[in-house]
């Protein structure tokens, strides 16, 4: 059990319960690490790592620039924005040149879906998906499952709801899928506009009444309203958004228990949540971000063991 | 596969109180000194000292904490196997501190390597001495021996010494396994 069934984490499909278990394991220790005064280990010191973005981020670029310098890697970022990939090469070959300097790793992210499984096919390093389309983001899944597993004791049997945009989430994909594998129950709450059909066939339940959804869970993931992915108006207005299926201090009180709440981020302040719920003490969100680079050291670690 | 018995229960008791009184020798009240077990398997030694250091000589609050190493090895990706990590537990600083790493066998000498590297991420220690149950003689890779060692053997390469605790594995005893 001390070593991944996968070469690559190109998504929460691929692995198996043993797989996330060594995972949170591992981060339990890099958790440690990340809190002395030196916050550092020689582990991958003759590892490079590529960082391909062709898709904005922040948080979750920082998090795995972070999590790889702790772990000694070598680094290089590249941007997909500033890059010869605006001259018209292909992905195939971008990545190549990067590779021909000698590089063992790339994490990438990038808007069609698939991207990191066609990569895995045709260029020899492991791939880390950080995000493919609206397909999957599987590092996002696991640093929720293991901030649940910190705050709650355990996944298995835990009751969360993710609400908002399922449609074009790929946090929703990937942490359905980590749940379910984990032993959670999940429901889905949104517009029904963007709950995508036949999402029962996950083993999800579709609830389309907030306060309902709320009342049953014991975590709430509150997902981002991805604006930039709307090509067509899913919902009237923002406004209406927020008053069906937005949280805010006065629902949350009116429950008849204490929930967790989550947040992938980035914010909508005031849209999916209100500041005075993001900022209280029953949301993990800031314990998320530092979860976030223990587990892609975690990830990164285990897989880096696994090149020969 | 052949199993000799290199230490039994009661030798590895002689050896506990006089290596817990050679402790004392040197380090008197433990005011300035903290015990590391290395993971895993020199956190029990360690322990045992700790024991009969409190509760035969009578020493008061001994710093006792464990250090995994594993992500300090110089064998990363040179093996079949993922490294698999232990806790470490060390709630004191060890700023100045006289530290005593403690290990069950010291063979190539390659994890104390890693242990001397480990340790500065908890601070700059006044000085760190070795204590090991078994020291395997002549199979150093590095130039690295013990302050105080419980046995010396003369094990060759293809020979492994296994170093078994009652609280983890039923019995005190040392093995000689020749595979």
């Amino acid at each position: 059990m001390s070593e991944l069934s996968v070469n690559h984490l190109l998504g929460i499909k691929y692995l198996n319960k043993n797989d996330i278990n060594l995972i949170f394991e591992t981060a339990d220790h890099f958790k440690e690490v990340i809190n002395r005064s030196i916050k550092k280990v020689p582990s991958l010191r003759d590892i490079t790592i590529a960082n391909i973005f062709f898709e904005n981020s922040t948080r979750t670029k920082l998090s795995f620039e972070l999590a790889e310098k702790r772990l000694s890697a070598d680094v290089i970022n590249f941007s997909a924005s500033q890059s010869s990939v605006k001259k018209g090469e292909t992905l195939i070959d971008t990545v190549n040149n990067i590779l021909s300097m000698k590089v063992d790793m790339v994490v990438m992210r990038h808007p069609n879906p698939g991207a990191g499984v066609f990569l895995s096919k045709h260029v020899k390093a492991a791939i880390v998906n950080a995000g493919d389309g609206a397909h999957e983001h599987p590092t996002q899944a696991l640093l929720d499952s293991y901030s649940i597993r910190e705050k709650l004791g355990d996944v298995g049997g835990k009751n969360v709801v993710i609400v908002g945009d399922i449609l074009h989430s790929r946090v929703a994909l990937s942490n359905i899928l980590a749940l379910k594998l984990q032993g959670a129950n999940v429901k889905v709450c949104g517009p029904k506009t963007l709950i995508p059909k036949h999402i029962e066939s996950l083993g999800v339940t579709v609830e389309t009444d907030l306060r309902k959804a709320l009342n049953w869970c014991d975590v709430a993931n509150m997902l981002r309203v991805q604006n930039e992915r709307m090509d067509i108006s899913y919902f009237p207005t923002t406004r209406e958004y927020t008053q069906q299926f937005g949280v805010n201090k006065a629902l949350l009180e009116s429950l008849n228990k204490e929930i967790v709440i989550m947040h992938p981020g980035p914010i909508n302040r005031g849209v999916e949540i209100t500041s005075d719920v993001a900022d209280s003490n029953q949301s993990i969100i800031l314990d998320q971000v530092e979860n976030g680079v223990a587990v892609r050291m975690a990830v990164i670690y285990l897989l880096a063991s696994k090149i020969k | 596969m052949s199993k000799k018995v290199l230490l039994s229960s009661k030798e590895i008791q002689i050896i506990l109180h006089r290596l817990a009184c050679q402790l004392l020798e040197n380090h008197t009240d433990f005011k300035d000194t903290v015990l590391i077990g290395l993971q895993p398997r020199g956190t029990y030694l360690a322990k045992r000292l700790t024991t009969i250091l409190t509760q035969e000589y009578g020493v008061k609050d001994i710093n006792l904490g464990s250090l995994d190493i594993t992500f300090y090895r110089d064998d990363f990706r040179r093996g079949d196997k993922t490294l698999e990590a232990s806790k470490t537990h060390i709630n004191f600083l060890v700023e100045d501190k006289k530290v005593v790493f403690i290990d069950d066998v010291l063979y190539t000498g390659r994890s104390i390597r890693s242990a001397l590297t480990a340790i500065q991420s908890f601070g700059r220690p006044a000085e760190i001495e070795l204590l090991t149950l078994i020291d395997r003689r002549f199979s150093r890779h590095l130039p690295i021996q013990p302050n105080y060692r419980g046995r010396q053997v003369d094990a060759i390469n293809e020979e492994k010494v296994q170093v078994l605790w009652q609280e983890n594995d039923g019995q005190d005893i040392v093995y000689l396994i020749n595979e």
